[in-house]
């Protein structure tokens, strides 16, 4: 057990200074933190390794106010990866339909914006605007924990939503 | 392909060594009958059941991979033509891991495997009026009117107290879709039943009539997470097709980004794993390793997860002496991390409590489904193309075998533990000898129609890749079979007798891939 005290010890603290907590812009609507669903809508997995990072100590998402959530109860913003697989659309509406309002939908890599590479496929809607309304789109293949952090702190300060 | 030296033979089938990698070729069958006979012979000569996939237009075929530890068999059916869905004999009579592939087939080109009794569809859903692939390639594939009308017919266990609990396809995390159909007593599983295909994108329908640079960006994102070995085992093939041979230097910088791309997820499986039995600690541990080592990978190689850094011919980026020595430092520190860290991971109770005795594979299961990769080495089963067959570098600098034997989530802790280190000493052995290297060759093109093979140990397994070109690099078809499509199986017969509240950390221990298992 000291040995595992000690290592925290030795690791300290280092969580990376950026931009402003959450609870500093206060959105109209929203309270002092934001829950985000995600829904992997076919993605290669490569969009859902930088948002795993997000929660490392290096970018520490959830000590700004922000964190995941399973239940879209819960949620305030969508958060789609993936050109949206046929077999996906209907679970995305639903997941879509489940969050009560104000909410924001943010599209997250090159497949969810616009297909990606996957965009001629049969298989594929051909990103999440051919699914649902779209708010915010965030391109990239993947985009980097930096660009993602952004992301998300736009589409909580931004109004009004015109997904409702 | 050349045909010298014949290195070891089974009847009618034979395999010649190369420089780049693992022995592999095709072998094509005239008749069904030679098919199944083939087959069957390949099965008892331990050969290991690695996936089977179609091919449409022009050259209609179904394609069985074995591997021996002489090297890689492929099978190749030709498929008549004419017949608009011809049947093929389906192998799941004696292979039950082929079910899924089978049904797979059926779903996306229509061909019938006879004697398979399970008529499910599998990876299509139902989704379609006809096949997909069976139509020529960008043509409009129109929807089945009826999809989603009807339940999938899952496996359902009765009796007093048996209750089901369905899971998915959103999961709840940041986890790919897919559904699980648990049959419950108390808290205790009696049955699990997996839905996949709700990430199929198609990915063999969009190789088609496309060139070679194009389809090397999509073998890259097959799976994320083994972006380089999709894409490795995807160069080979082609390298194969055109008979070409990357310099040494190609190869041990292609082995490097291979060991980086283990770590880092051997790593966030650590830290998850660790997480899902409680120990927050080993999350933030894992997760500052791995920033660390991705961190590197952007400033010396220009990607964080090393996306397109493998092209057909080469690889997108050298290293300087600076950044060797940079490299080398990482190793060392990692190293030491590593080790600490498994102490710690060994001397907890609470955590060894959860990890032993859990989600046992035994290892009797584990050969009769023909496992290899982190699953099967933690079940006693001994594969390893970069300790068994390694060509250049690997047999320079031998990777010791990882194994463990009690297939339990302890055991897989432990594999991914030592393969961590014995990645670090691999990788620090290419460091010191790198060989001079170009960092790219242009391709030579092929006048006639070619046709290759690629297989490398991902992070997960062997990762298998196999292209048919046309004329002038023209991707005529190409297939990437990710070993999750084995592993999943594995899952279900792991997960039965636990408790409902450890399937989270048996899947974690698993960590298979939804993307590369859909395609
Ligand atoms: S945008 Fe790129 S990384 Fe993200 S899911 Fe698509 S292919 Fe994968």
């Amino acid at each position: 057990m000291w040995k595992l005290l000690l290592k925290i010890f030795q690791t300290g603290i280092l969580t990376e200074k950026r931009g402003r907590p959450l609870s500093q812009t206060h959105p109209p609507g929203f309270g002092k933190s934001l829950a985000i669903r995600h829904v992997d809508a076919g993605s290669c997995n490569g969009c859902e390794l930088e948002l795993w990072a997000l929660e490392n100590p290096y970018y520490a998402l959830s000590s700004g106010g922000v964190k995941f959530v399973a239940s879209p109860r819960h949620a305030d913003l969508l958060l789609v990866t993936g050109p949206v697989t046929r077999a996906m659309k209907e679970a995305l509406l639903r997941t879509r339909d489940a969050i009560p309002g104000p909410r924001r939908v943010l599209a997250v890599g090159d497949c969810a914006c616009n297909g990606g590479i996957f965009r001629d496929s049969y298989a594929v809607h051909g990103g999440v605007d051919g699914v649902i309304p779209v708010d915010h789109h965030l391109p990239g293949c993947p985009p980097s924990p930096d660009e993602l952090l952004e992301a998300i702190h736009h589409a909580f300060g931004s109004s009004p939503p015109s997904s409702e | 392909m050349d045909n010298r030296n014949p290195r070891q033979s089974l009847p009618g089938l034979c395999l010649i060594p190369r420089e780049d990698g693992i022995p592999r070729a095709l072998f094509p069958q005239e008749t069904p009958e030679a098919y199944l006979a083939q087959a069957r012979i390949l099965e008892s000569a331990g050969g290991r059941f690695l996936g089977l996939w179609g091919a449409g237009d022009p050259e209609p075929r179904i394609c069985t991979a074995f591997l021996l530890r002489e090297g890689l068999f492929v099978l190749v059916l030709p498929l008549p033509k004419e017949t608009p869905s011809p049947t093929f004999p389906s192998l799941s009579g004696f292979i039950p891991a082929a079910n899924r592939f089978e049904r797979t087939v059926r779903d996306l080109f229509g061909f019938r495997p006879e004697g398979l009794e399970d008529t499910r569809p599998w990876i299509g859903h139902d989704l379609w009026a006809v096949p997909p692939l069976s139509l020529p390639p960008g043509s409009p594939v129109p929807e089945n009117p009826g999809a989603g009308s009807s339940d999938y017919p899952f496996v359902r266990v009765t009796g007093p107290g048996v209750h089901e609990i369905p899971v998915g396809p959103v999961h709840a995390g940041i986890i790919e879709p897919g559904h699980f159909r648990f049959q419950v007593v108390g808290e205790k599983v009696l049955r699990l039943e997996e839905l996949l295909g709700y990430t199929h994108k198609g990915v063999d329908g969009l190789f088609r009539n496309r060139d070679i640079a194009w389809g090397a960006r999509l073998a890259a994102r097959i799976s994320g997470d083994s972006t380089v070995a999709t894409s490795m085992a995807y160069a080979q093939a082609i390298e194969q097709a055109l008979d070409f041979s990357p310099a040494a230097g190609v190869r041990a910088l292609r082995a490097l980004l291979l060991e980086r791309e283990r770590i880092a997820n051997h790593l966030g499986d650590l830290g998850a794993i660790g997480n899902d039995a409680g120990l927050g600690f080993a999350l933030s541990q894992f997760g500052c390793l791995k920033e660390n080592l991705l961190r590197k990978n952007r400033q010396h190689f220009g990607a964080r997860y090393l996306f397109d850094q493998v092209t057909p011919g080469g690889v997108r980026t050298s290293l300087d002496d600076e950044a060797i020595a940079d490299l080398l430092e990482e190793n060392g520190i990692l190293l030491e991390e590593i080790l600490a860290l498994h102490k710690i991971y060994d001397d907890h109770g609470g955590l060894q409590d959860r990890f032993q005795n859990t989600g046992v594979l035994l290892p009797e299961v584990a050969h009769r489904l023909g496992l290899g990769g982190v699953v099967g080495r933690a079940s006693a089963q001994a594969w390893d193309l970069r300790a068994d067959h390694g060509g250049d570098p690997y047999r320079r600098f031998p990777p010791a075998l990882a194994l463990a034997h009690t297939g339990d989530v302890a055991a897989r802790v432990l594999v991914r533990f030592l393969e961590i280190q014995e990645s670090l000493s691999f990788s620090r052995a290419l460091l010191e000898h790198l060989p001079e290297h170009s960092i790219a060759e242009s391709i030579p093109d092929n006048s006639g129609p070619a046709e290759g093979l690629g297989i490398v140990e991902g992070f997960r397994g062997e990762v298998l890749a196999w292209v048919r070109l046309a004329p002038h690099g023209v991707i005529e078809a190409a297939h990437i079979q990710d070993p999750s499509a084995l592993l999943w199986p594995a899952l279900e017969i792991a997960v039965p007798g636990n408790l409902v509240a450890d399937f989270p950390l048996i899947n974690k221990s698993f960590n298979l891939s939804y993307s590369g298992n859909d395609l």
